[in-house]
Parts: structure tokens; C-alpha cells; sequence
């Protein structure tokens, strides 16, 4: 019985390590400081017990130089964890340049989980083994946390915005998902795992697919909710040609740029007057209540698929070729 | 018992002053007493800062965000009745003034009727404020449920108005006590309880008229003048 | 040996019945009346606990529904935030002590005294109404769009009951800076007051500059939900975050008002039971007005998770580490004070000792979650309630306790069973870390909070906790009885019964209504046992 109680969460990930390895930094620091003043505080309370309460104790006022040593290196200290644990912490929010994406939408009480190809799942999320995966994922009522224990890696969901997790998986096996924002009655059960597969296995159980690729449902909603109308490829339209856009630098009415990253083109579709590129009219319409946020991920994923065409066009910023996609 | 009440008032005999009637029992000198007051008070307007404060900093952080929106809202807005609110306001401060002035070289007379013009020029700025926000209602632009705008950022517009009722209910709110408040101190000013030598609660009052005024001073560009030389054009 | 026998007028017996109580301007008896309504929010909020520790001995929901779960952690929380952690040492406490330690006969506004308490029985009305008409379910933190949307639960009620809760806070905070400032004896310059007295000078600045900015917020959320206003709406472009930002504004903060108080009991007790003055006075003295301040800066170490950009995040980690160190130099100050003193066992100093092992776990394990690397794993799991509890319970709680302990005799005139009040603290003590410590483990292993349904392996660690709990409530409810006991029974205790150092101590226990028959006058520094003669009667 005492075998089957776990008293440390598995390491699951590559970033796990690093992080526990902080965790015993840390524990070694305040433990020893935590014994040596309970120590301390024993010891004077009974080698300098008096029990008549009438004897005075010594006239000692303080010492500068003690509460300068106890200042300035319990400090020096903290600042040494501080940037340990700064290096840690932007090798979790951080991913690598190549990352599998997984989208995402958490809602009461439910985590979906949309593979680029297709497949969908709900509240399990197969990954494959030693490859870096990013999950970009959303709300779609209140705030929910998407928390991978074995990875070390957490992040709130928040309605109205994208936010991501990154991990590469170091083992097989089924590890814990768990929603870690408090969103009423299923919160506990807001739950589910990760399967990590061999890559072999991963690749057969996605073979099984029967789901239309995410771009390709992205595609049909570009034809159904008329984008192509104004969004024509040699940029003659009334909106910008989306080819070749994704990941470049966009300039904006009014001289700011922004970087075509999901987050812009999700805001685009929701509330396209709040960018407006340059040279272009006011005259997209909000797609607010027509596309839910799964559709908005499909078209994403079209819109990332889309390559540059071959003719460079006036008043667009350079395009950098997208990265290759998987 | 009465020995130690005897007892007190020995001990408290030894300082030569008179038992000036609105020396509290716990102080000294009414020097004290009005330093303590006073102290209070600006300790109080400091909070009260803190209060608007949370309410500003959600309306910056969106006036950043939504910049369009805050100019559509904000020339929604009357500028003439703000702008006739924010002179009365200015000049019940200077009716209160007046008013600290008067109890400060004991006139009772003057200080129980420039308080009153004060709390008129307050009723004034309520009466406008109540048909500025009867506008709002009649035009549907009460955030909520029968909410109604034109335009691409009419939900943002409707964060700014929600703010604008916010702020301005809270102002209002302040400005009701203030009322409240300046008609107790009339009161007790028509009841002859100030002097030169105390009149620290009709100065009290002063320092609280004059925040609400600065609140609304802030409040009026802020709401009402968002980029207005666009309508202008 | 002179017996000493209760002195014929006291602040107790001077006026009888009810309305002398209800229209007091006294501090001493607002002082008792706070200690009322703050005991039986400290009933509440430990029976709630009880149903919450009390589910959790499973690993499924068999005891509650998930709603009531979620409304029995809600109420806690509410319940022991609002209602005892910020007012039980300034307001029970401070309020009692405050003036007899710097010579004056009351506080500044001793009207304004009593207008917050009826303020914060108005608000206790208002929030317990919730609790039964119903109940709320939003966690004592509020988060939008949940509370503002989302919840069938009494979400209005609650806020509207919490935001003029607040009031009171702000008006004794108001009341303790102006009376500090302007009333202190003469002679009693600001270092020679004793440290009790920065202390809540120094949590005055927070509740007078915090607590507005959580009543506006939950102001905000009221607006909301109440009139469909939209501020934190996303689908109108509002941004839940923001909510976040303007409440830990306060909420972080509020800790410190929960803690700074008790720190500053700490002193005094162990000065009085070392016989010696705190060591570094001006240092501890400083590290309350530093916490005071840092205070304010770290609030955005709560959202290190909910999307704030990774440079900010930095900002607010290399911050809350900076907040940390004055309390650590506070911890060692202490330790320090013990060495070469003639160390006198009696409860209150109990209390210390528990307090000083408890606070050190809870304020270490700080620098944990300070950590950014390694609070992506542990924010919103079992680590970060272990966490508090261990400063809230086991540091601001204790530290009332070792208060409570202390002034009891100078409060009622009698002492209680010393035996039974260090049976109190090693109980409390034991019991304590039985419930908390297995929630680190269960934290890093990632048991998420609010859950009251979890992964049958974890079960063990958590009927540690909840056994625990059984000791702790124990060790709470002993104090009832022999406090009580003792106002009956108890042996006179005279004026000073610890043979402590003190303005408050010179007078006779318990005080005149007026506090001093004369006007006293300061002339040495605080803490001079070195120059007497310890008699202790």
C-alpha cells in the first residue's frame, strides 16, 4: 500500500527536470534557514529558561553588522533563485521554433482538443513522444487553466483570447490533465489525461482520423462566410491578399505595425476596426456570433497554409516564407 | 465612582484653559483637536483617491485599447451641459470658500448663506446631471440589456458609457452626502455652534466639497473632451 | 505577597446594560464588541473548513453536491478573510491597547470608532444573509466572468456585504494614523513607542490606501451583474484580467494587514518573556513601514499565469522577493531578542514559539511561488493553500492567539489556567501542521485547489489533512472555554501580572474608562527591562 503512494509527480517533459531541479534548489535554501533559526529559537528558550520571571535579560540593543548580514545575503540569495528561476520560467513560455500545434477550447466542463489534421478529441489529448507540441487554446465562457502536471506547464484560458502551452513529452503513458481555475460546479471535473505514444503509434492512431483536416475546414468557412470576396489572392480585392501572410510584419493604418501571429487574425475576424492595415478601407464587417472559436482556429490554419504568390505587391511589407507546416 | 471622576478632574485642571464646549473629552486642547481633524480629513480625501482611482484605471487602460470607441462615447456626450456643470461646480468651491471665510471671522450669517448657495449650486449640478442621464435613457444608451448603438465598436462603446455611469454616479453619490453634509453644518451653524475659535467642522466640510469638485474637474475632459475637434470638422 | 483584588471602577463596571455597551465611545469596549462579531466569524468560517475537510477524506464527491462544496470553500474564505484575518488585531486588539500604550484616553474619533463597528456588523448582516439565503459559490476571490455572469448563486449580496465591510477597515485605519500621530504622551517620541504601535501604523497605510480599491472593484463587478453594465465583459471587449489586476491591488496588500499586526504582538510578547528589548528595534520598526510599502508593488505575482507579458512578470517576481527580506529580518530580530534573555514559559510566549515555526514555513515557502519557473507548476494547487494557511493560520492566527493571551489579563482582570492555555498552543501547533504540510506535497504533485473530487492515490495525504483538522479544532475550541472560565474564576491579576514594560501596563487592570487617572509622561525607551526591577504582581 505505502508503494502506490506517490510522493513526487512523474517527469514527463524536458523542461520537468529544470524545474524540479529549482524546486530542490529552492527547498535547500529555506530549509536550511528555516532549521538553523528554529534551532536557534530552541535553544535559547532553553538554555536561557527562567521560569520566576523575575530576572532581567541582557542589555543587548542590536548590531548593524548582523543586520546587515541578514539583510544583504539572505537578499544576494533571493536574487540568485530570482534569476534561476527567470531562465526556467522563459524556457516554459518559450517554444522551440518547430512545434506540433494542438488548438484548443476549454468551456464548462470540457476541454476539446482540435489536431491540425482533423481529428478532435475530448478531454484526452494523444501527443507523440519526444516531439515539441504547442497547444493554443481559448474559453469559450469563463476562465478555466489548462494544467499538465507531469510537464510542469500551466496557463489560464481566458474568453476573448488565445493563450498556449508548450512541452515535449520524454516518456509514454497517460498523464494528468486538470482544469486549475475554479469555474463553478464540474470544476473538478473539468479533467482528463495526455497520451503520449511512440511516434510510430501516434502516427497510426492518427491514420484512423475521421475528421476533415482543420485548414480545410477553415477553407470552406473562407468560401461560406464570403472572405474570398474581398481577400483576393493578387491583392486587386477591397482586403488584403492573405497569401503569405501569416508570421509576417503588417503595417497599419496609422503608422504602428503589427505581426500577423494567431492572436491578430482572430481579432481580425472579431473586431476588425481595431486594426486597420494601411492603404485600406474601414469596410470589413465583424464576424462576431457567425464563427464560433473552433471555426476561427480552422481558419487560422487555412490562412497559415495559404503560401506567398510569386508577385511581390505594393504597399505590403515583404513576406518571409511561413515555416514549413507538418 | 465620583472619587475617580474627581480624581480626573483634578488632574485635568492643571492645564489653564477653558472647557471650550466643543473640546471633546479625549484631547487636550482644541489645537489638538483640530489637528487631529484635520489630518483625518486629508487622510480620508487620500482614500477616497484610491477609490476613483480603481474606476480611472480600468477607464485608461480601455481608452488605450479602444481609442476609437472613447471618441464615438465621448461625443455622445453634451459638452454645454458638462461644461455648465463644471462651472457651477468651480463656483459652489468658491460659494464654500466664502462660506469657510465667514465662520472664520464669525459670521453666522454669512456662513449659514453661503452654504446655503452652496448646496443650491450643488441641486443645480444634480438637476443637469439627472436630465443628461434621462437623455441617455431615452436614446437607449443605458448599458445592458436594452442597450442600443450604431456603429463597428458598439461594445466597446458601451464599456466607456458603462464607466461614464460609474464615474459619474459615483461623483454624484459623493455629491449627495456632500449636500447631506453641508446642511447639517448649516444647521449647526444657524444654531450659533462656531466661532473664530471653532469653526474646524465647517472647514471640514470645505476640504470635502473642494475634492468632490477636483474629482469632477478630471472627470470632465476625461469624459466629455476625447479628441473633440473631430466634430468639429 | 499582596493579593491583588479587582479595582472598584473599570471601564467594565462604570455603566450597566445593553445601550451603554451599543452606544459606547469607548475603544476598550468597541474593542470587546469586535471580538464578538470576529469570534463567531471564526465559528463560521472553521464550520465551513470542517465541511470542506470533511468531503475531501474520499477521493469522490460523496459527502456534498459539487455546488455546495463549492459554496462551503467560498464561505470559508469570505468568512475568514473579511471577517477575522483583517480586523481580528487591529480592530480587537489594537483597538483595546492602542491608546493605553502611547498615553492617550481614546483614539482620535472615538465616534467614528463606533460607527465602524456598526459598519462592519452591517456588512457581517449583509454577507451572512447570503450565506444562508443560498449561499455563494464564486470563491472568496470573485473572478469575472464567473461572478459577474455565470453564478446562480448570492453573488450581489456577498459583494455588496464585503465592499461595506470595507468601510469599517478604511474608518479604523483613518482613526489609528491620526490618534498615533497626534496623541501620543508626552515624551513618547516615534522611536520610543513600542513596536506594536508601527505596526499598525504601518497596516493603517494599507487598509486606508488598499481597501478602496477593492471596494470599487467589486463595486465594478456589482454594476455588472446587477445592471448588465459592461467592464470586464469579453464579448463586448472587455478583459477579465483587468479585474484581477484592480482586486490583488488590494488583496496582496491585504495580507500584510493580516500579518503586520500579529508581527508587531510578536515583539511585545517576546520582549516581555526574553526580559529584553527586541533586538534591532529601529530595524523591525522599519521592516513594517518596508512591508507596508513593498507591499503594493508585487500584487501581479497572483497573474503570473493569466497572459501578463513575461517582462512584467519578471518585474513583480524580482519584487515579491525584495517584500520578502524585511520579514525575514523581523524573523531573525526575534530569535535574536531570545539570546541572553531569561526566557519565561508562559502561554503567550507559546504562542510566539509556534508562531515563529509556523510564520518561518509559510513566508519561506513564498519564495516558492515567487519562483516564475516553478509557479507555472504550482499556481492554483494545493502548495499555494498550504502556503497561506501556514501565514495566515499559522502566522496571523497564532499571533492573535499570543495577543488574546497577553492583554486577556489587562482586558478582564484575570488570568486563566496556564497549563491549558499551552495545551492550547502544542495542540494548535501539532494539529496545524498535520493539515497543511501534506498539502505541499499534494501541491506539487498537482492537485488542483477548489477540487473536492481527486485521483484515488492522493487520498492518503489528504486524510492526513483532514485528521488534522480534527486536532486543530480542538486546540480552537479549548481557549473558549477556559477564556470564559477564567472571567468567573480566574485569579485577579493585577496591573501587571507578566511584569512588562509598557504605558499600558502601569495602570490598573482592567483600565479606568478613561484609561489613566493622570496624564502620563514618557521618558525612557521602549523595552528598558535592563533598568528594572521586575516585580511581577
Amino acid at each position: 500500500m505505502l508503494s502506490g503512494i506517490p510522493l513526487f509527480p512523474v517527469q514527463a517533459s524536458t523542461v520537468a527536470p529544470d524545474v524540479d531541479r529549482l524546486y530542490f534548489l529552492i527547498i535547500a535554501v529555506t530549509s536550511f534557514f528555516a532549521i538553523a533559526t528554529v534551532i536557534a529559537v530552541a535553544i535559547f528558550a532553553i538554555k536561557y529558561r527562567d521560569d520566576s520571571g523575575e530576572r532581567v535579560g541582557a542589555q543587548i540593543h542590536g548590531s548593524i553588522p548582523l543586520e546587515l548580514a541578514w539583510s544583504v545575503i539572505p537578499f544576494i540569495i533571493s536574487m540568485g533563485i530570482f534569476v534561476y528561476a527567470t531562465v526556467v520560467f522563459f524556457e516554459i513560455v518559450r517554444p522551440p521554433a518547430e512545434t506540433m500545434e494542438i488548438y484548443s477550447t476549454g468551456k464548462r466542463w470540457m476541454w476539446r482538443f482540435q489536431h491540425v489534421d482533423g481529428k478532435s478529441e475530448i478531454n484526452e489529448l494523444h501527443v507523440p513522444k519526444g516531439r515539441p507540441v504547442r497547444v493554443t487554446f481559448t474559453s469559450e465562457d469563463v476562465l478555466h487553466s489548462l494544467y499538465f502536471p507531469a510537464f510542469r506547464v500551466k496557463a489560464d484560458a481566458i474568453p476573448g483570447r488565445y493563450s498556449s502551452v508548450w512541452f515535449e513529452a520524454t516518456q509514454t503513458g497517460d498523464f494528468h490533465l486538470f482544469c486549475a481555475e475554479y469555474c463553478g460546479t464540474k470544476h473538478s471535473g473539468m479533467i482528463g489525461k495526455v497520451v503520449v505514444m511512440e511516434p510510430s503509434a501516434y502516427q497510426a492512431w492518427l491514420s484512423g482520423s475521421d475528421g476533415q483536416p482543420l485548414a480545410v475546414r477553415g477553407q470552406q468557412l473562407f468560401q461560406q462566410l464570403a472572405c474570398v470576396t474581398c481577400h483576393l489572392d493578387d491583392n486587386t480585392g477591397r482586403g488584403p491578399s492573405l497569401a503569405g501572410l501569416f508570421g509576417t510584419t503588417v503595417e497599419l493604418e496609422g503608422g504602428a505595425n503589427a505581426i500577423a501571429d494567431d492572436s491578430y487574425i482572430r481579432e481580425s475576424i472579431l473586431t476588425p476596426q481595431t486594426k486597420i492595415v494601411a492603404g485600406y478601407q474601414r469596410l470589413m464587417p465583424t464576424f462576431q456570433g457567425q464563427v464560433n472559436e473552433e471555426g476561427v482556429m480552422g481558419l487560422i490554419e487555412f490562412i497559415k497554409s495559404k503560401a506567398a504568390t510569386a508577385r511581390p505587391q505594393p504597399g505590403t511589407a515583404p513576406a518571409s516564407a511561413p515555416p514549413a507546416r507538418p | 465612582m465620583p472619587e475617580a471622576v474627581a480624581a480626573h478632574a483634578e488632574a485635568h485642571g492643571h492645564h489653564a484653559h477653558a472647557h471650550h464646549p466643543a473640546l471633546q473629552h479625549h484631547f487636550e486642547t482644541l489645537e489638538q483637536q483640530k489637528e487631529a481633524s484635520v489630518l483625518g480629513m486629508w487622510i480620508f480625501i487620500i482614500q477616497e483617491v484610491m477609490f476613483f482611482g480603481g474606476l480611472l484605471m480600468a477607464y485608461f487602460l480601455y481608452r488605450v485599447w479602444y481609442h476609437e470607441a472613447w471618441v464615438e462615447g465621448s461625443n455622445e456626450l453634451d459638452i454645454v451641459l458638462g461644461g455648465i456643470n463644471t462651472v457651477v461646480l468651480i463656483g459652489s468651491s468658491l460659494t464654500m470658500a466664502l462660506a469657510v471665510r465667514s465662520a472664520q471671522v464669525g459670521s453666522k450669517k454669512g456662513t449659514v448663506n453661503w452654504l446655503i448657495v452652496t448646496m443650491v449650486l450643488g441641486l443645480v449640478f444634480l438637476v443637469i446631471k439627472f436630465f443628461e442621464y434621462k437623455h441617455k435613457y431615452d436614446l437607449n444608451h443605458i448599458p445592458g440589456a436594452n442597450f442600443v448603438f450604431e456603429g463597428p465598436h458598439a461594445g466597446q462603446v458601451q464599456i466607456f458609457i458603462s464607466l461614464y455611469f460609474g464615474l459619474t454616479g459615483l461623483h454624484a453619490l459623493h455629491m449627495v452626502i456632500g449636500f447631506v453634509l453641508l446642511s447639517v453644518i448649516a444647521w449647526m451653524a444657524h444654531k450659533d455652534r462656531f466661532s473664530p475659535e471653532w469653526y474646524t467642522p465647517v472647514e471640514m466640510s470645505g476640504l470635502y466639497w473642494h475634492f468632490v469638485d477636483i474629482v469632477w474637474i478630471f472627470l470632465f475632459p476625461l469624459l466629455y473632451l476625447v479628441d473633440r475637434t473631430h466634430r468639429l470638422g | 505577597m499582596m493579593t491583588p483584588t479587582l479595582p472598584p471602577v473599570t471601564y467594565l463596571n462604570h455603566k450597566y446594560g445593553v445601550m451603554s455597551w451599543l452606544l459606547t465611545k469607548d475603544h476598550k469596549r468597541i474593542g470587546i464588541l469586535y471580538m464578538v462579531v470576529v469570534t463567531i466569524a471564526f465559528v463560521l468560517g472553521g464550520v465551513f473548513a470542517a465541511g470542506v475537510r470533511l468531503e475531501l477524506t474520499t477521493p469522490q464527491g460523496d459527502i456534498w453536491s459539487a455546488d455546495t462544496y463549492n459554496k462551503l470553500f467560498t464561505m470559508h474564505g469570505i468568512a475568514m478573510v473579511f471577517f477575522v484575518l483583517i480586523p481580528a488585531v487591529p480592530a480587537i486588539l489594537g483597538n483595546f491597547v492602542l491608546p493605553l500604550m502611547i498615553g492617550a484616553k481614546d483614539v482620535a474619533f472615538p465616534k467614528i470608532n463606533l460607527i465602524s463597528w456598526y459598519v462592519f456588523v452591517v456588512g457581517f448582516i449583509f454577507t451572512v444573509g447570503a450565506m444562508v439565503f443560498g449561499g455563494v459559490d464564486t470563491g472568496w476571490t470573485f473572478y469575472v466572468p464567473y461572478s459577474s455572469s455565470a453564478s446562480n448563486t448570492n453573488v450581489l449580496m456577498t459583494g455588496i456585504g464585503v465592499f461595506i465591510t470595507g468601510f469599517s477597515s478604511i474608518l479604523t485605519g483613518v482613526n489609528f494614523m491620526v490618534t498615533i500621530h497626534r496623541m501620543r504622551a508626552p515624551g513618547l517620541t516615534w522611536f520610543r513607542l513600542p513596536l506594536l504601535v508601527w505596526a499598525l501604523y504601518a497596516t493603517s497605510f494599507v487598509q486606508v490606501l488598499g481597501t478602496p480599491v477593492v471596494a470599487i472593484t467589486l463595486f465594478m463587478v456589482v454594476l455588472e451583474r446587477g445592471l448588465g453594465f459592461g467592464i470586464f465583459n469579453p464579448a463586448l471587449g472587455g478583459d477579465p484580467v483587468l479585474f484581477q489586476h484592480l482586486f490583488w491591488f488590494y488583496s496582496h496588500p491585504a495580507v500584510y494587514i493580516m500579518i503586520l499586526p500579529p508581527m508587531g504582538i510578536i515583539s511585545e510578547v517576546i520582549a516581555c518573556f526574553s526580559r529584553k528589548s527586541v533586538f534591532g528595534y529601529s530595524f523591525v520598526a522599519f521592516s513594517s513601514v518596508a512591508i507596508a510599502l513593498f507591499g503594493f508593488m508585487v500584487w501581479a505575482h497572483h497573474l503570473f499565469v493569466a497572459g501578463i507579458s513575461p517582462y512584467s512578470a519578471m518585474v513583480f517576481s524580482l519584487l515579491s522577493y525584495a517584500v520578502a527580506i524585511p520579514s525575514a529580518v523581523k524573523t531573525f530580530n526575534w530569535a535574536a531578542t531570545m539570546h541572553r534573555g531569561a526566557i519565561w514559559w508562559k502561554t503567550p510566549m507559546f504562542f510566539v514559539f509556534g508562531f515563529i515555526g509556523l510564520f518561518l514555513v509559510g513566508g519561506l515557502t513564498g519564495l516558492f511561488l515567487a519562483a516564475l519557473g516553478l509557479d507555472v507548476h504550482l499556481h492554483d494547487t494545493y502548495f499555494v493553500v498550504a502556503h497561506f494557511h501556514y501565514i495566515m493560520v499559522g502566522g496571523a492566527i497564532m499571533g492573535y492567539f499570543a495577543g488574546l493571551h497577553y492583554y486577556w489579563p489587562k482586558m478582564t482582570g484575570r488570568m486563566y489556567s496556564d497549563i491549558l492555555g499551552k495545551l492550547s498552543a502544542l495542540l494548535i501547533f501539532v494539529g496545524f501542521n498535520l493539515t497543511f504540510f501534506p498539502q505541499f506535497i499534494l501541491g506539487y504533485l498537482g492537485m488542483p485547489r477548489r477540487y473536492h473530487v481527486y485521483p484515488d492515490e492522493w487520498q492518503v495525504f489528504n486524510v492526513l489533512s483532514s485528521a488534522g483538522a480534527s486536532v486543530l479544532a480542538v486546540g480552537y475550541v479549548l481557549p473558549l472555554f477556559y477564556l470564559i472560565y477564567s472571567l468567573f474564576k480566574g485569579e485577579v491579576a493585577g496591573a501587571n501580572p507578566w511584569g512588562a514594560t509598557g504605558l499600558e501596563w502601569t495602570t490598573q487592570s482592567p483600565p479606568l474608562p478613561e484609561n489613566f487617572p493622570g496624564q502620563p509622561i514618557v521618558e525612557e525607551e521602549a523595552y528598558d527591562y535592563h533598568k528594572r526591577e521586575i516585580k511581577v504582581a
